[in-house]
């Protein structure tokens, strides 16, 4: 007589029938195909071409010529020959993340916990750096980092510079790679701080828990989303970067990205510059594929 | 306003499938014109499904819906000549009150539009705040604004979605006066989706109960309160004593019912049982109680019961009694307060009577919970326990 | 007293950060009104409004930001559309391929500039296709639409559906729908992403700068100056944009506080 019968009140919306449904998926594909096909043409097939391009040979006889080939041994050359950069680029951009997280939280924390009103204006202010050019921004560090400046000379007179300067070391390079990518982590971070409700952590401080306590179980896991994006939005455009290096460091602090606009530019390299760039993109895939599986995909965008 | 000529709304066969899930489950109903009917049932009964096919925003799986001889079933939301107000208003915020109210009227093409927002706004008593912005008038202005939105555009029916539901208590009442107010000056036929059955009596004309995609009953509010056809209908309006028996002789007028050792007489006409097992019912403020003393005084012709009380509450206008019945069944009973003199007590042993024409019959397969909620299955449990324990 | 102590510690971080995020901002702008006395616009000398005075002075400086300025609009109005166009798509309508639809947004404000910048001067040089304003538009454009996605996409979700469905209940056919009232309530998130993306266009060096061939941007200017020295109109030039962007924005949030504040009386 009387069928199952859902028990809430709001039922999810029907699949529409059949030929309906066909017709939606239609405009869809129309609505997103000049946008898609451009991404597709112009971000996906470049990779393919930047992977063929790095298995090119040089054409005999002329030097600084390459002609299509297979020659995947151009992999281990450029890898054997540039390994230090690729491996102090991870290194710097992580230890940079690593600031960044420290710097970040607690700027993060103050503007979703204890902003109030102020919040829309303390945003606009954590972004407004960006409006001035970063390269200018990055130059400016050579200023304020010189050697004779008040930064660099307070350091030096409490003995804490092991070289004696800050500017053409990697303490500067770092330094510029944690100023610029700063905002790309504080603002996830904040995304996810904000949407936690305030009275969890009252919760816990009325079920007995130290602030402490109460940031450590209830206020970080929950933050946790955040911090893996602020963390993935920071660490792989950072590995990526070579301008703090160019600016900031010295001939010893090179990066890949160097490494990588050195061979395209002035040496025009292209095989090399180009398997140093997708074993690069490799490894980023690797770490953004791990986090896809943790997170699935509906959450990206 | 002047009463506008409208027709019947015909909901023939009307089915609505989710997947596996039937929301409606093959809907006959005629909506009479001009009137204000509400389809009345707990959430996820449907009602809510059925307005929203009425309206055009949902495809119906099988079915027609008619208005007068006019076939509308497959006309989309923007061609129907029917208007809803949502649940939550759904107010355009970007457009003030003004413009909001005149939205259906542009969308039709209709040039000046001036004359007709401004009458509509001073019916709903809002024409000072139309250039305001929705989200800066109160939950019963934006109720109000909605309305209007709807009533402007002279539709055939109007669709309520449960639309007093966010409202205070004092706002609600006097929104369900207005209501029944505008409708009878309007003349349109309204639908009234509700949850809260005081709510649907109050306003309605007829009323339909619905439960699980089908209606239980439907009818006037009196005929239905009265007379429940179903134990649904009988929990879910107001409150019933059920007592389980089997029919036991008849006669011209009445049906005899045996439960527990007691006779109970059903008149024919509120005997909705078909076989042998029969729900004997009646409602709580349709019982006296009295003391059982001797010397007692009960009058003839009525049903009578024996009992001991073993709950008072006294609520100002009535007393409400819990009493249990000598059969182990606990009984509630609503008295006004009249009566001069003490009300019973905890531990009395009371006599319970009320006249035979208030008793009403159901057919007995139907178990005795339907249209109760599940907190107040609960409770009747949790009564019996502790009342047999004491 | 020690709870107290604690509580202050965000803030104090808070504010410490806040304010380092912007020394390197106030000397860009302190060193526009420097007389250097040499090429290198590193230390202060002297006063001087001579830069704001003469601010296309030197050969070059207005030519790029002019540049940078035009390919900022033309991507960034394409860009916009295409976006747009998408986040509708995504958050209106089923269809299959989803996860490989996000993932191909995703990518690209994933993947390190470097590498974006290469392999897309891969494909020019192997197609032999001219670098120029074509190449860094076309870039720009790749890049922006993964933001505007994301932007139009969360207003579209925080949209109540109610609303569409109400103005199909009041006569509205789907284009009135729409027109009338879906896009003037998505319309801040579309204006926000383009503002956004006209920003990463003006700013940006390392793609820019892999695919321009010899066109000069404002960005490729100023990397190209740093060896030489970087003149003070450069200083002047971006202290301009920074304000103007500063202003608009907070304009900006004036007006929705104002309106907000309207709201309560």
């Amino acid at each position: 007589m009387v069928a199952v019968v859902p028990t809430t009140g709001n039922v999810a919306p029907a699949p529409a029938p059949a030929a309906s449904a066909q017709r939606r998926a239609r405009t869809a594909y129309v609505l997103m195909g000049p946008g898609l096909l451009w991404l597709a043409v112009f971000f996906a097939i470049p990779f393919v071409t930047l992977f063929l391009t790095s298995l090119q040979v040089p054409v005999p006889g002329k030097p600084g010529q390459y002609m299509p080939g297979f020659a995947l041994g151009n992999y281990p050359a450029a890898l054997n020959e540039y390994w230090p950069q690729l491996v102090r680029s991870f290194v710097f951009s992580g230890i940079a993340t690593l600031i960044a997280l420290v710097l970040a939280y607690p700027l993060a924390y103050f503007i979703a916990f204890r902003g109030g009103r102020w919040k829309p204006l303390l945003l606009v202010l954590v972004i407004a750096p960006s409006f001035a050019s970063f390269l200018l921004r990055t130059y400016a560090w050579k200023t304020i980092l010189a050697d004779e400046g008040p930064v660099t000379s307070t350091l030096n007179a409490l003995h804490l510079l092991p070289e004696g300067r800050i500017l053409n070391t990697s303490i500067a390079v770092i330094a510029g790679l944690t100023y610029n990518f700063l905002p790309f982590m504080l603002l996830p971070l904040f995304a996810a701080i904000d949407k936690i409700d305030p009275r969890l952590v009252e919760a816990a401080g009325d079920l007995y828990s130290a602030p402490i306590t109460a940031f450590r179980k209830v206020t970080w896991p929950l933050s946790l989303p955040g911090v893996v994006a602020g963390t993935l939005l920071t660490f792989i455009p950072a590995s990526g970067d070579y301008i703090n290096a160019q600016l900031l460091g010295s001939p010893n602090d090179r990066m890949i990205g160097n490494v990588i606009q050195a061979n395209f530019i002035q040496f025009r390299n292209y095989p090399t510059a180009s398997a140093l760039s997708f074993a690069l993109m490799a490894i980023i895939l690797l770490l953004v594929f791990g986090y896809i599986r943790r997170a699935g995909t509906e959450e990206l965008v | 306003m002047a009463r506008r000529e409208v027709e019947d709304l015909h909901l023939r066969g009307l089915t609505k499938q989710f997947g596996d899930t039937v929301a409606v489950d093959h809907l006959d109903l005629v909506i009479p014109a001009g009137s204000f009917f509400a389809l009345l049932g707990a959430s996820g009964c449907g009602k809510t499904t059925t307005l929203r096919m009425i309206a055009g925003l949902e495809d119906p799986t099988d079915g027609t819906i008619h208005i007068g001889s006019r076939d509308v079933t497959s006309l989309r939301a923007f061609e129907r000549p029917v208007n809803t107000v949502f649940q939550s208003y759904a107010l355009f915020p970007h457009l003030d009150i003004f413009e909001n109210v005149a939205f259906g009227l542009r969308r039709r093409k209709i040039k000046d539009v001036t004359a007709a927002v401004e009458t509509m706004l001073e019916l709903v008593e809002l024409a000072p705040l139309a250039r305001r912005k929705p989200s800066q008038l109160s939950g019963g202005q934006q109720q109000r604004v909605a309305l209007a939105r709807a009533l402007i555009n002279e539709p055939d029916v109007l669709l309520l979605d449960e639309p007093l539901g966010a409202l205070d208590l004092k706002l609600r009442r006097q929104m369900q006066i207005e209501l029944k107010r505008i409708q009878h000056d309007v003349g349109t036929t309204f639908v009234h989706v509700t949850h809260d059955q005081e709510e649907a009596m109050t306003m309605a004309d007829t009323v339909a109960v619905m439960n699980g995609g089908r209606i239980e009953q439907l009818g006037h509010p009196a005929d239905i309160y009265e007379t429940p056809k179903t134990v649904f209908v009988a929990n879910f309006l107001g409150q019933a004593n059920l007592i389980l028996g089997t029919r036991a002789g008849e006669s011209s007028h009445a049906v005899a019912v045996s439960a527990n050792g007691v006779t109970f007489e059903i008149p024919r006409t509120r005997n909705a049982a078909t076989g042998d097992s029969v729900i004997v019912g009646v409602r709580p403020e349709k019982i006296t109680v009295i003391d059982d003393v001797p010397g007692a005084i009960v009058p003839d012709h009525v049903t009578r019961v024996r009992g001991r009380v073993t709950d008072v509450s006294y609520t100002g206008v009535s007393t409400q009694y819990l009493i249990l019945a000598s059969w182990g069944q606990e009984l509630i009973c609503f008295e006004q307060n009249i009566k001069v003199g003490d009300r019973c007590a905890v531990g009395d042993n009371v006599i319970l009577y009320w006249a035979q024409e208030h008793t009403f019959g159901l057919d007995g397969s139907q178990g005795l919970h339907a249209g109760m909620s599940h907190g107040e299955v609960r409770l009747t449990e949790l009564n019996l326990d502790l009342v047999r324990e004491g | 007293m020690r709870r107290r102590w604690g509580r202050a510690v965000i803030p104090i971080i808070g504010i410490v950060v806040l304010v380092y995020l912007f020394i390197p901002i106030a000397v860009v702008v302190a060193f526009s009104f420097n007389n250097p006395g040499s090429r290198y616009n590193l230390t202060w000398n002297q006063f001087s409004l001579q830069a704001w005075e003469n601010i296309c002075g030197v050969p070059g400086v207005c030519t790029s930001f002019v540049t940078s300025i035009e390919i900022g609009i033309v991507s960034t109005l394409i860009a916009t559309i295409l976006g747009t166009m998408i986040a509708f798509a995504l958050v209106r309508y089923r269809f299959r391929g989803r996860g490989s639809t996000n993932l191909l947004i995703f990518l690209p404000m994933t993947t390190p500039e470097v590498v974006m910048g290469a392999s897309l001067l891969a494909l020019f040089l192997n197609l032999r296709f001219p670098l120029g304003v074509g190449t860094v538009a076309i870039a720009h454009i790749m890049f922006i639409i993964s933001f505007v996605v994301v932007s139009v996409k969360a207003r579209l979700q925080g949209m109540d559906p109610r609303l569409e469905e109400a103005a199909r209940d009041l006569y509205a056919d789907p284009r009135a729908t729409f027109r009338y009232v879906t896009f003037p309530l998505v319309l801040p998130g579309i204006v926000g992403a383009a503002l956004l993306g006209f920003s990463l266009s003006f700013d940006d060096f390392i793609i820019s700068y892999f695919n321009a061939g010899t066109l000069v941007t404002f960005p490729i200017y100023i990397w190209g100056a740093a060896q030489r020295g970087i003149p003070v109109q450069v200083n002047a030039l971006a202290s301009l944009v920074f304000f103007v962007a500063l202003a608009v924005v907070l304009i900006g949030q004036g007006v929705n506080y104002r309106k907000r504040k309207a709201l309560q009386r």
